[in-house]
């Protein structure tokens, strides 16, 4: 990881972009692990079809993950000659290998680091500046003091000697910084940022993996900012803390995975009922059950959108790439808070655990605005009929607003009922509030044109949008719909979207292509498509999208 | 803190009518936390009362403060949301023996250990009533009344108090409902007291436990200082009949409440991401 870390920061300083995803097996410290990483002269949100460099520290467990490391012929495989020859899942890929000594190169220096000597090797094969590298591990190493970076600039430098008798591989082409200024955040860090730049100013969460990072990063930036986070007993505590911290008054979210939004779901029910806004930030992983925790799946779409018993309305949301993370949540907050009602931010371990070098985020205007009940209110009712469905909100403290919130059905006033007139009218207005809302154009990221369109969300917008370039280069006209807003559904928008379009094709990473059903549960679609779905942890590649499309061709 | 006022008990009720039977011990809860509520002083703005569900979690509707009447046996982790959130309030949960001890006892020995500074009343009445009587937690083993086990359940009932000791709850009284002065009492001075306060009220379930109006012939008042060290408490308890009532524990733990401070700009924070 530290090794993937000094390159990605390293291509950052010298100008480039870059993805990083990781590879983690299931031990709790060491095991298997791998950081995989795109570097670019162009901002990137995929990862590509296969790796062009494979520098192996070692064959541990590698039958494990192979599958999670393509390469191609002209790949190149570095690996210490003393471990042994190349596993067969890895040979199988015919790429061409080389020998790096690595252990010996390393055992020449005092203190000298194998994984220094691989990014050392790494960095001159594929031609990032050592400047870059070194700056970097300065910075990183100030703290560990003269003699470990002494150490490992020697390393680094060793292996970049040593890649001089290696065959060549791809290259960066030189490129200088562009001078825009650039960000390296992981989609978790970009959730947490999201909350707080949104108002988020109470959260309660259970640790879980790949959620625990959002509340790590927002741990100190929240006490930095007058906000309080709690670590609660369970997800039953967190949820409900959650209720009871908007409930006073506080924007408040709490973040998750699959597990933990399972047990959550009754409390979501109540934040619908009693009109609690709150935010949820389930990161997706391998399911059912505690499935693959540190690996990434997009199965918990049916429970987000339908675990809820009774009817349920409530905004579901989904960031469509890393970046993307902080702008859907910041909107998520503000969702929560003006409609008065849980909003699910569906992030994936895909997002949240990958860094990216990419173009400062631009600032969204969306901000925690909630209509509260101030003054005149000798008639309150909490749950009264308006226009927009949205009552005002009395904060405890507000003289005169007094009231109950409440699960159970009630009237206007928020005294329990279970009159029928009354659970029509309540029911009728928690629906209408989401649905005559304007959710305005970032329903979904729509691009290009065409009889063709691609559907997809979240993490799978990336490869999908990669692909339909490479298709266009081919002179294909295709249209890409990533979904941002899942609930409520905007059949009206996605008919203007699906306007002349012929042929769908839906991408989706679940076994059993929820997504699709979901479509097909909401919206018109043409009637010929194909379906592009997979369970984790192998992400659709750009190459499997394309060679469906260039069938349409 | 806001001006004194002169709320009586009866501003603290609201005009809603209970769905309680006539004679269930809630109705002396009911006016015993109401009466509490008037002696803080405090307008009513400023109390928050957060239940689950039961019988006795409809609590809140019938008061005049800002209420929460959540899901079944998670009173404790909204009330803790609402404190945490807001400090500035007073913080009073309230609900059932099966709410609190059964579906919500994760949260009770939670609550008791984190030490959030509000004050939860349990309305024991060893049965489940909204459901129609039900065993709870602190049901006798041998109580064979209802169809669900009909030979009884064969389970030592837990000691609510004695949970709460063994948790670390900071202020632990024991009330009866046909002594609603005194409950209301200990309500205030749990209160007042800094720290998780548990209020263990014996409120009898006149329908599905009639037997139980014959605690008016056993409850007694306590002997011994609550303020004592834990160690003498925790020797008292374990012999207590359950039926001792007053003040039964006077901890000294702090309370919980994480920091706060405005020390960075967004722009510092988000510097960090530069690169
Ligand atoms: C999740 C869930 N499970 C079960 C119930 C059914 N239920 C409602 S109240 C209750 C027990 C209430 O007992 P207690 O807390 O002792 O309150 P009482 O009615 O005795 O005052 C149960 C089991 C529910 N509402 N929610
Ligand atoms: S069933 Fe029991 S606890 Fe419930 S209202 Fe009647 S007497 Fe009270
Ligand atoms: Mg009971």
């Amino acid at each position: 990881m530290t090794a993937g870390q000094v390159l990605l920061d390293a291509a950052s300083k010298a100008g480039f972009y870059g993805l990083m995803t990781r590879s983690m097996g299931p031990q709790i410290r060491g095991g298997e692990a791998a950081a995989l990483l795109r570097i670019s002269t162009r901002p990137i949100s995929s990862l590509d079809d296969h790796y062009d460099l494979l520098v192996a520290f070692d064959w541990g467990n590698i039958n494990r993950f192979a599958a999670e490391l393509p390469l191609s012929a002209d790949s190149l495989v570095l690996a210490d000659p003393t471990h042994g020859a190349m596993p067969e899942p890895i040979a199988a890929y015919g790429a061409r290998a080389a020998d790096l000594a690595l252990k010996d190169i390393a055992a020449t220096i005092p203190g000298g680091r194998v994984n220094m000597v691989g990014v050392g090797a790494a960095a001159a094969l594929i031609g990032l500046p050592l400047d870059a590298v070194l700056q970097v591990v300065t910075t990183q190493l100030a703290r560990k003091g003269e003699a470990v970076l002494a150490a490992s600039t020697a390393a680094i430098k060793a292996g970049a000697e040593a890649a001089a008798a290696l065959p060549a591989t791809a290259r960066l082409p030189e490129h200088a910084h562009d001078g825009a200024p650039r960000w390296n955040i992981s989609g978790n860090e970009a959730a947490g940022l999201g909350a707080l730049r949104g108002g988020i100013k109470f959260v309660a969460a259970y640790p879980i993996t790949p959620a625990t990072e959002v509340l790590e990063w927002l741990a100190p930036a929240l006490e930095k900012t007058g906000g309080v986070l709690v670590q609660a007993e369970d997800e039953l505590a967190s949820i409900n803390m959650v209720i009871g911290g908007s409930f006073a008054g506080l924007p408040s979210l709490t973040a998750t995975s699959g597990p933990g939004l399972a047990l959550m779901t009754e409390s979501l029910g109540l934040a619908v009922a009693s009109e609690t806004p709150l935010v949820l930030v389930d990161v997706m992983r391998g399911g059912p059950s505690t499935g693959i925790p540190t690996k990434s799946e997009q199965s918990d779409l049916n429970i987000a959108v339908y675990g809820l018993h009774g009817d349920a309305p409530h905004v579901v949301v989904a960031p469509t790439s890393i970046t993307d993370c902080l702008f859907t949540t910041q909107w998520a907050v503000y969702l929560a808070e003006a409609l008065q009602t849980p909003a699910l931010v569906l992030s994936d371990q895909a997002m949240g655990q990958s860094r990216i070098v990419a173009p400062q985020p631009q600032p969204a205007p969306f901000k925690a605005q909630r209509l509260v009940a101030e003054g005149g209110l000798e008639t309150y009712q909490r749950y009264a009929l308006t226009d927009s469905g949205v009552s005002p909100m009395a904060i405890p403290g507000t003289p005169g607003g007094q009231y109950v919130a409440d699960g159970l059905e009630h009237n206007e006033r928020g005294t329990p009922s279970s009159q029928a007139s009354d659970h029509q009218a309540q029911m009728d207005k928690r629906a209408d509030k989401l649905s005559t809302f304007d959710y305005g154009a970032h329903w979904a990221d729509i691009e290009g044109e065409g009889d063709i369109a691609v559907i997809t969300w979240g993490a799978v917008s990336g490869p999908v949008g990669e692909a339909i370039e490479r298709a266009k280069a081919q002179g294909m006209k295709i249209r890409q719909i990533s979904l941002r807003l899942l609930l409520p559904a905007s059949p009206e928008r996605m008919a203007e979207a699906l306007a002349g379009v012929r042929r769908i094709l839906i991408a989706e990473q679940t076994h059993g292509q929820q997504f699709t059903k979901f479509l097909r549960a909401h919206y018109d679609l043409p009637a010929e498509r194909v379906v592009v779905n997979r369970p984790g942890p192998l992400p659709i590649r750009p190459n499997e999208i394309l060679s469906r499309l260039l069938a349409w061709k | 803190m806001t001006v004194q006022t002169s709320l009586t008990a009866q501003d603290f009720k609201s005009d809603v009518k209970p769905i309680w039977c006539p004679g269930c011990g809630d109705y002396a809860v009911l006016s015993a936390v109401t009466k509490a509520m008037a002696e803080l002083g405090r307008p009513r703005e400023d109390i928050a009362f957060i239940s689950g569900i039961g019988c006795s979690s409809r609590i809140p509707a019938y008061t005049n403060v800002y209420g929460f009447h959540g899901v079944h046996g998670r009173a404790l982790a909204i009330a803790a949301g609402v404190k945490l959130a807001r400090p500035d309030l007073t913080v009073i949960a309230a609900g059932g023996d099966g709410d609190g001890l059964s579906i919500g006892g994760n949260h009770f020995m939670h609550a008791c250990r984190r030490n959030v500074d509000m004050t939860y009343i349990v309305m024991d009445n060893q049965v489940y009533g909204m459901t129609k009587g039900q065993a709870s937690p602190t049901t006798a083993p041998d109580w064979c009344n209802s169809k669900l086990t009909p030979e009884g359940t064969g389970i030592s009932p837990v000691e609510p108090a004695r949970l709460a000791l063994a948790s670390g709850a900071n202020f632990i009284a024991r009330g009866f409902a046909g002594n609603p002065n005194e409950v209301a009492r200990l309500i205030v001075e749990g209160i007042h007291h800094p720290g998780f306060s548990f209020i263990h009220v014996l409120s009898p379930c006149v329908t599905y436990r009639p037997e139980q109006r014959e605690w008016k012939n056993v409850v007694h008042p306590g002997e011994g200082d609550p303020s004592k060290a834990i160690a003498e408490a925790m020797q008292r308890l374990s012999t207590d009949d359950g039926y001792t009532t007053g003040v039964l524990f006077a901890g000294t733990r702090p309370a919980f409440m994480p920091a706060r401070h405005e020390k960075a700009s967004m722009a510092e924070i988000e510097g960090k991401f530069l690169s």
